[in-house]
């Protein structure tokens, strides 16, 4: 397949791949520091009642003081981690 | 060790696994375009829905690394797991019957052309900088010869000389390990 490229063929197959936008990139590339904190502070958490019932009251303000950003996938995984299972 | 970028991506994983920082963000470069690809031209996920699935299937692949039964398999991985969560979404927010006008699953072509496109970016790595750099900016971000002209601070008028002179080595390349490849 590869002898058949010519110029206008690898022009194309880089248009096909678009770089995604930046913020993206940083916020995966920084997934494991991110899950190392989160880690931290739910096992803090899960042992010290008052703590939890902190971190749940305000989820962004626990992930900001952990530096972690505040967003709303990283919020949605630490309250699932504090939060009994229904039933 | 190595550097990341020219670890071949069973290696990258293998250091990845022993928590190589380096590696992880060297995973995430080489396959973003990728993932991003699959989501928004295969699925054509919005910007948020196309954002949820680029994270989510770099949080699996970092949650599953001590699960991938062949290091060398993770591009087919990521592509299925890509698909798979960009199908979810569609579902999630309601548009099911958008499915009916995208590829069949079991249709391959698309995945088979983004793979290709991918192995032309990876060879586009072993360009010089100042190659990548014009390559990029005028084929994948659609700039205009005046902004690359200012962003480079290269003059206008040489602008296609130096892409047909970049796109000629990128040939070289891809010839080079075309010969590489019909000897292993």
């Amino acid at each position: 397949m590869r002898e058949m490229y010519d110029e206008e063929a690898i022009a194309r197959a880089l248009r096909d791949l678009p770089r995604p936008p930046e913020g993206w990139i940083r916020a995966a590339q920084q997934l494991p520091a991110a899950r190392a904190a989160l880690d931290g502070l739910v096992e803090r958490a899960l042992a010290d009642a008052s703590l939890r019932a902190t971190v749940l009251a305000d989820l962004a303000g626990a992930l900001r003081k952990e530096g972690m950003e505040p967003d709303r996938r990283a919020a949605a995984v630490l309250r699932a981690r504090l939060e009994p299972e229904p039933g | 060790m190595a550097h990341a970028s020219s670890l071949s991506d069973s290696a990258l994983v293998a250091s990845c696994r022993e928590g190589d920082s380096e590696a992880w963000n060297e995973l995430v470069e080489r396959f973003s375009r990728y993932v991003y690809a699959i989501s928004q031209r295969g699925f054509r996920l919005s910007g948020a829905d196309a954002e949820d699935v680029f994270q989510e299937v770099f949080a699996r692949t970092y949650e599953r690394l001590d699960d991938l039964r062949d290091d060398g398999a993770l591009r087919g991985w990521l592509a299925q797991t890509t698909r798979r969560l960009s199908i979810d979404s569609l579902r999630r927010s309601g548009r099911e019957q958008v499915t009916e006008t995208l590829p069949e699953p079991a249709d391959d072509t698309w995945i088979a052309q983004l793979d290709e496109a991918l192995s032309v970016h990876q060879a586009m790595g072993e360009l010089p900088d100042n190659c990548q750099e014009i390559l990029d900016r005028f084929f994948c971000r659609d700039e205009s010869y005046r902004a690359i002209g200012d962003a480079l601070e290269i003059a206008q008028g040489t602008i296609a000389s130096r892409i047909s002179r970049c796109l000629a080595r990128m040939r070289e390349l891809l010839g080079k390990e075309t010969g590489e490849e019909a000897v292993r």
